[in-house]
């Protein structure tokens, strides 16, 4: 069960048994999406499935997640997406009900985000399993030319950007599960964040190395994964780090880290700092990017780990996620 | 051990005297009163919760004067300095 | 957050510590115990040790009840739960902590009906939803969480709810202090005393530490402001040459306890004649059984549970951590065969547990360090 949560043991699946026997031919890092030459262009895909429960809850829903979360893969990996196509695993018995309002929410978001459906399927499964439902989509799209994004050009000094708060999404499920008892005026920060990537990367593409949306694991295990990759370290500041009350009282309560929580609306960006006002302004002037900031910056070391620093002097290192949050009473 | 956490008791129900909700920071949750049952808190009354039960009320006065024990930290010390420094502890004088 | 925010007011903190650099300046070599495994959580979360002197040690206590709980009772609340009408349900702490054949979420992904609680009212409250299965809530903690489970079984009790149970392992902090100081290897100068546990038992039950062990004890809140400022109280007393216990978390813990919550625990629970620590051994009048009275909703007499004993595996040296003896880094598992991924002992899985600790903030920092250092050689 681990293996799903997007932490270290998501990790070690996906680099010890896929990548050796599925991605040969892959040398890069495994990143959020795949470019490809087909005929001469440069082609941007991804994949991703949507497993929630419960389907439905503040601020969104499966088939929102499910248009949103893919469409960000790609605008993260510097692409924007084009056409989209879906498979449904449906539980037998599901109300077709439900089913309906998650149709209807893939169609205002996949017209929300500016992109086309072209295709799918649906697979029916024995009642008990697929949880409702499942979902997957696969998203191509074009490159976007401004940007080149290579873990190789992240250098000392660059800044670590963050497009909002942390911790709504993965706060609000938790609360929505019901098993808690805990109420709290919050809801999911599910959106597509194409449109800011792409004011952001006019403004400022060439100072843009690196880009990542938080999502399982939060922004902890995404800024591991860049600081594994490019082999240097980053530094953030806890103070700067954006979140509502909500989500800050919620953690306190179950005692989380709000770098584990995670996030479907948000994205990191790590931009060469002669660039980082530019990429700021563009997301301030952008609907939707109004509370971007600088979280932090990349630094030669610790190398290959994320350190917290607080503004009287104590730091703390913060690790991948491993399994998934869990509440504590101790 | 022990995490436990300050809320403010923001509704109380007459029917279920044992029961409040407390709020940290916009979440809320009910939590047993049945542990300060020899001192009732009422609405506004901030409360330490662990594992869902209210375990004491806080007292603001002595937060206060903690607060104040702590700006004061090291302001003798600053004050003797202060005083050593106008030489009258004739030490060998200037 | 309020109550919260202003006891982690940076300038003041900077001024907390610089009185402690100020006191400490002696360069005397000073062992402080911080009893209470949230504190040691505290210490490394907040980075405390960055801020304080070097010759300012502190040293672990065993106050982490996940931690000290023998494996074999894992085991045996497990094996209950193998049942397919009975639900496995106790605190997120517990989730993944090793049994001889796994964790609960391991049984949980085998079948077992496993669920994460966060108060053991939560508890009753499924036995009153699932009234065709059993609950059976796996109680752990000192005397901070006890009288709530106390308070939960007088309601089960009072409602006559018939499909719950209670799997007791509350535990005792006095004995489990009286257990290090009487340890030979173990030389310290004073106590940061327990904050939570303190607000149910008070402060008078530290006394005789003053008086008999000679050491000062400093009750004190888990925010840093508190932590340092109970720090500058024990170093004032060191130096003074005093040894009296003092409350630095007066806005929380009063001197006399909490009646009401002694009270409940008077009613629902009894001293157990002896009890096994892992790593400490068999304490006498260590732990908490449930009574007679409530023996319906006893799991170890409903479920007769015979008590196995599981013997840790000979090369982990929980015991020796968790006395302070050994410190985490010290152990021959440490960071290889034992790691939070994979542990071996509970100190590596607990969050307050003082290996998981260390590895998470200290080790991790220390080992890229070396990477660093390494790569610009």
């Amino acid at each position: 069960m681990a293996h799903g949560a997007g932490g270290k043991a998501s990790r070690r699946l996906v680099e010890g048994l896929f990548a050796p026997l599925l991605f040969e031919s892959t040398r890069a890092p495994l990143g959020d999406a795949a470019h490809v030459r087909i005929d001469g262009s440069r082609i941007a895909i991804t994949t991703d499935s949507f497993v929630v429960k419960p389907l439905k809850f503040p601020g969104g829903s499966i088939g929102e997640l499910a248009v949103n979360g893919t469409m960000n893969d790609l605008a993260v990996s510097g692409a924007k997406g084009q056409a989209m196509v879906v498979t449904f695993v449906l539980e037998e018995g599901l109300p077709t009900s439900v089913l309906e309002g998650e149709v209807r929410a893939m169609a205002a978001a996949l017209h929300k985000a500016g992109v086309t459906m072209v295709g799918g399927d649906t697979k029916v499964v024995e009642r008990g399993k697929a949880d409702g439902m499942y979902i997957t989509t696969t998203a191509i799209g074009c490159l976007m030319s401004q940007v080149t994004i290579d873990t190789q050009s992240v250098r000392p000094g660059d800044k670590i950007l963050l497009s909002g708060p942390i911790g709504d999404h993965g706060i609000t499920i938790l609360l929505a599960r019901g098993e808690l008892d805990l109420a709290a005026d919050l809801s999911s920060d599910t959106r597509c964040v194409l449109q800011l990537v792409e004011a952001m990367v006019e403004q400022a593409g060439p100072g843009v190395r690196w880009m990542r949306d938080p999502t399982r694991g939060g922004v902890a295990t995404s800024l591991n994964e860049l600081a594994r990759d490019c082999g240097l370290g980053i530094a953030l500041r806890e103070e700067e780090i954006p979140m509502r009350d909500e989500v800050r009282g919620a953690c306190e309560l179950l005692g989380l880290d709000p770098l584990h929580i995670a996030n479907e609306g948000q994205f990191l960006a790590v931009v060469a700092p002669e660039y980082a006002d530019a990429a700021l302004n563009a997301l301030h002037q952008t609907e939707g990017g109004e509370d971007a900031l600088i979280i932090g910056e990349v630094r030669a070391e610790p190398a290959c780990a994320v350190l917290v620093t607080t503004r009287y002097g104590g730091s703390r290192i913060v690790d991948m996620l491993v399994g998934d949050p869990l509440p504590r009473i101790c | 051990m022990c995490l436990a956490i300050p809320g403010k008791i923001v509704e109380l129900d007459p029917g279920q005297p044992h029961l409040g909700t407390v709020e940290v920071t916009g979440v809320r949750r009910k939590v047993d009163l049945g542990l300060l049952q020899e001192e009732m808190p009422v609405i506004g009354d901030w409360v330490l919760i662990h594992v869902g039960f209210a375990m004491t009320k806080i007292s603001e006065q002595d937060a206060l004067e903690q607060m104040h024990l702590l700006t004061m930290l090291g302001e003798t010390e600053q004050a003797m300095e202060e005083v050593r420094g106008y030489g009258l502890e004739q030490r060998g004088g200037p | 957050m309020r109550y919260v925010d202003e006891f982690r007011d940076p300038e003041l903190i900077t001024k907390a510590s610089d009185e402690i650099h100020r006191l400490a300046a002696s360069g005397k070599h000073y062992r402080i115990m911080e009893v209470c495994g949230g504190h040691t959580h505290a210490i490394y979360r907040f980075g405390l040790k960055d801020i304080l002197p070097s010759n300012i040690e502190l040293i672990h206590g065993p106050g982490c009840p996940v931690c000290v709980l023998p494996m074999g009772r894992i085991d045996d609340g497990l094996a209950v739960a193998k049942n397919g009408d009975v639900i496995f349900a106790a605190f997120g702490d517990m989730m993944r902590v090793p049994g001889t054949h796994g964790s609960p979420f391991e049984h949980k992904a085998r079948g077992t009906d496993v669920r994460i609680v966060y108060s053991p009212a939560d508890a009753l409250q499924l036995a009153r939803r699932h009234p065709d299965k059993h609950v059976m809530f796996f109680a752990i903690g000192f005397e901070t969480t006890a009288p709530s489970t106390a308070l939960t079984l007088m309601r089960a009790k009072a409602e006559s709810v018939k499909n719950f149970s209670v799997f007791c392992n509350h535990v005792t902090i006095i004995p489990a202090i009286r257990a290090i100081l009487d340890s030979p290897d173990m030389r310290l100068d004073g106590f940061i005393g327990p904050g939570h546990v303190s607000t149910v038992i008070g402060c008078r039950p530290y006394e005789w530490i003053a008086r008999n062990e000679g050491k000062p004890v400093v009750t004190s809140g888990f925010e840093p402001l508190d932590l340092l400022q109970s720090i500058v109280m024990l170093l004032r007393q060191l130096q003074a040459g005093q040894a009296r216990v003092e409350n630095q978390y007066k806005r929380v813990v009063p001197w006399e306890g909490n009646r009401a919550a002694l009270k409940a625990m008077a009613e629902v629970f009894q001293l157990r004649p002896y009890f096994e620590w892992r790593g400490l051994g068999f304490i006498s009048q260590s732990a908490l059984k449930i009574r007679d009275e409530y023996a319906e909703w006893d799991a170890e007499q409903r479920f007769q549970i015979s008590g196995t004993r599981v013997t840790d595996p000979k090369a982990a040296q929980c015991g020796e951590v968790l006395k302070g003896v050994l410190k985490p880094a010290q152990c021959k598992l440490f960071g290889k065969e034992c790691t939070p991924e994979r542990p071996i002992g509970a100190l590596m899985v607990s969050t307050e547990g003082s290996c998981a600790a260390y590895y998470n903030y200290e080790h991790r920092k220390a080992a890229a360090l070396v990477t660093s250092i390494g790569s610009v050689a």
